[in-house]
């Protein structure tokens, strides 16, 4: 169960895509985010989709895997619908009884569940071909000038790449915990919602204990290399813009033209 | 209560790019109160091999036998077969989570069913055999030491009354008393209790003073099998696995390769100490 977690799993490659500068992957993504949501037509969710069909294809992620990042959104891209379906007004095209679909109630389902289905995918992408470090990297040096109005770049930076470096960490040491109450006949799996959640407790006790020790041993043992937060403090690996991100840039600024003039069309 | 292992194999995440054979074809037996010492290299497959005893992870292909029922029957209730087959994990004082001691150890008796008085009844008894002062019943098990934290996570699993009890590393990141205190306490429910034990452990000393039958596992596989002389009598192979002989071997070896009379299956420091007073004693005749 545990195993199917796939937020910030990272798949080592060198593809162009792989060896794209992180801030170029995340501009792109914010970019193709605004256009996702301003599409008003299908000929433009088809033409996001080659796209993202494309990258990936350049990409050598396994379809697999983009399918696997699609599942824990499964049931939230459900509920949407399923709301939209039911509660849009406008023009009727089916009733029964209470139930009324419009027209435009099922032009919005589709949209939404595309845009959903888009999001996931676009950003699994730059999470499968970036490695969280060089991710926080890019995030930090993005935010840097906002430093000078006080935003704190670099510690939120440090403070995530920390968070994606427990992750598995903490999965880890969930399944050891998990493992030893259930030796101890903890029973997660059958009983009412009440119980199952009280189930939990024996877990959730130790692995908070463990993650503040873990957070003392960490800070401990940053102070005494002598880390003092982000001021003059240099990288051993450099992040920088090549040429092959100016053709990022510009094959996307492409694509992205294309769709948004499809919506006057 | 009897254990047979047959054909075991157990891979981690199969059919990816990560697939690791992680127990590759085991096949053994633990019979009613033996005592197994089980020692390897780490990432031989040890810890991952004990935690099908008690079902907790399903074999990719083999069978398990527990007094001559196969474990992944259909009919088998693994929540039962738990209580039966007692596992203490490594550094097990990190799966405490009560706000007592005594609760924290009426949490397997409770879990079984038992009464609130039953599982009160069992707490103070597993309290003794792990040599808990009962004044430590009523705080809290994170005030504790270390060691003190280790036992209770012990008497935990204890108050069960498991039939077979098997321990990964019990004596591990603990100072040498802390050391003595639990491996004593583990022979004493051994012999006064009759439990069938499996030890796993990296320290040979305590492989050598304790078990009466060893396996030694490489690389998924096992290496070696038979009893503490067998297994550490060839420590020639033991080194290519990156396993050791008891250190107190290495010494006896060099004085015997010196010319001291001493017998060649002195595992524990007891037995050279009483063997070494001989040859002194046999001496001092002479003269």
């Amino acid at each position: 169960m545990l195993k199917d977690i796939t937020i910030g799993q990272y798949l080592p490659g060198n593809s162009v895509i792989h060896r794209l500068d992180p801030r170029t992957k995340i501009l792109l993504i914010v970019a193709f985010l605004i256009v996702l949501f301003t599409v008003g037509n299908f000929a433009g969710y088809l033409a996001l989709a080659l796209f993202l069909f494309a990258v990936n294809k350049i990409a050598k992620v396994p379809f697999k895997m983009l399918v696997k990042s699609l599942k824990p959104l499964l049931f939230f891209v459900i509920f949407t619908a399923v709301i939209n379906l039911f509660l849009t007004r406008g023009e009727p095209i089916f009733k029964w009884g209470i139930i009324t679909i419009t027209k435009e109630g099922v032009r919005l389902t589709i949209a939404m569940s595309l845009r959903l289905i888009f999001l996931v995918i676009g950003t699994s992408l730059l999470t499968y071909t970036t490695s969280p470090i060089v991710l926080t990297d890019g995030i930090e040096s993005l935010f840097r000038p906002l430093s000078k109005i006080g935003f704190p770049a670099h510690e939120i930076a440090m403070m995530m790449t920390i968070a994606i470096r427990f992750i598995p960490t903490i999965i880890d040491e969930t399944d050891k915990i998990m493992k030893a109450q259930s030796a101890r006949g903890s029973d997660f799996e059958s009983g009412s919602l009440i119980h199952r959640a009280k189930a939990l407790i024996p877990i959730l006790v130790p692995l908070f204990v463990s993650a503040f020790r873990r957070a003392d041993d960490l800070a401990t043992a940053m102070e005494c290399r002598c880390y003092r937060g982000g001021e003059g403090r240099t990288k051993l690996k450099a992040i920088k813009m090549k040429r092959i991100d100016a053709g990022a840039f510009l094959i996307s600024a492409a694509v992205f033209a294309v769709v948004i003039v499809m919506n006057w069309l | 209560m009897h254990i047979k292992v047959e054909n075991l194999v157990y891979k981690y995440m199969p059919g990816t790019p990560f697939e690791h054979i992680a127990v590759d074809d085991v096949s053994f037996e633990i019979k009613k109160g033996e005592f197994v010492g089980l020692i390897g290299h780490t990432g031989s497959g040890k810890s991952t091999l004990i935690q099908h005893l008690n079902g907790l992870i399903k074999p990719w292909s083999g069978k398990i036998f527990v007094d001559g029922v196969d474990i992944s029957d259909k009919e088998v209730k693994l929540h039962e077969l738990r209580f039966k087959v007692g596992i203490v994990f490594q550094y097990p004082e990190y799966q405490l989570f009560e706000e007592t001691v005594k609760k924290d150890i009426m949490f397997g008796p409770k879990n079984m069913g038992l009464s609130d008085e039953e599982a009160e009844e069992r707490a103070r008894e597993a309290m003794n055999l792990v040599g808990l002062d009962h004044s430590l019943a009523e705080k809290s098990p994170f005030e504790l030491s270390g060691g003190q934290k280790r036992r209770v996570a012990i008497a935990g699993v204890l108050a069960m009354q498991p039939e077979v009890l098997i321990l990964d590393e019990p004596a591990a990141g603990l100072d040498p008393h802390g050391r003595n205190e639990i491996l004593s306490r583990i022979e004493y429910m051994h012999k006064e209790k009759n439990m069938s034990i499996v030890l796993v452990s990296h320290s040979m000393e305590d492989i050598a003073r304790m078990a009466k039958r060893v396996i030694v596992m490489k690389e998924g596989k096992i290496a070696a099998e038979g009893s503490v002389h067998d297994i550490f009598k060839k420590g020639e192979s033991l080194k290519e696995i990156n396993l050791d002989v008891p250190q107190i071997k290495r010494l006896t070896d060099e004085l015997r390769r010196r010319g001291y009379d001493l017998p060649d299956d002195i595992y524990t420091v007891e037995r050279a100490h009483e063997e070494i007073l001989k040859l002194f004693e046999m001496e001092h005749h002479k003269v």
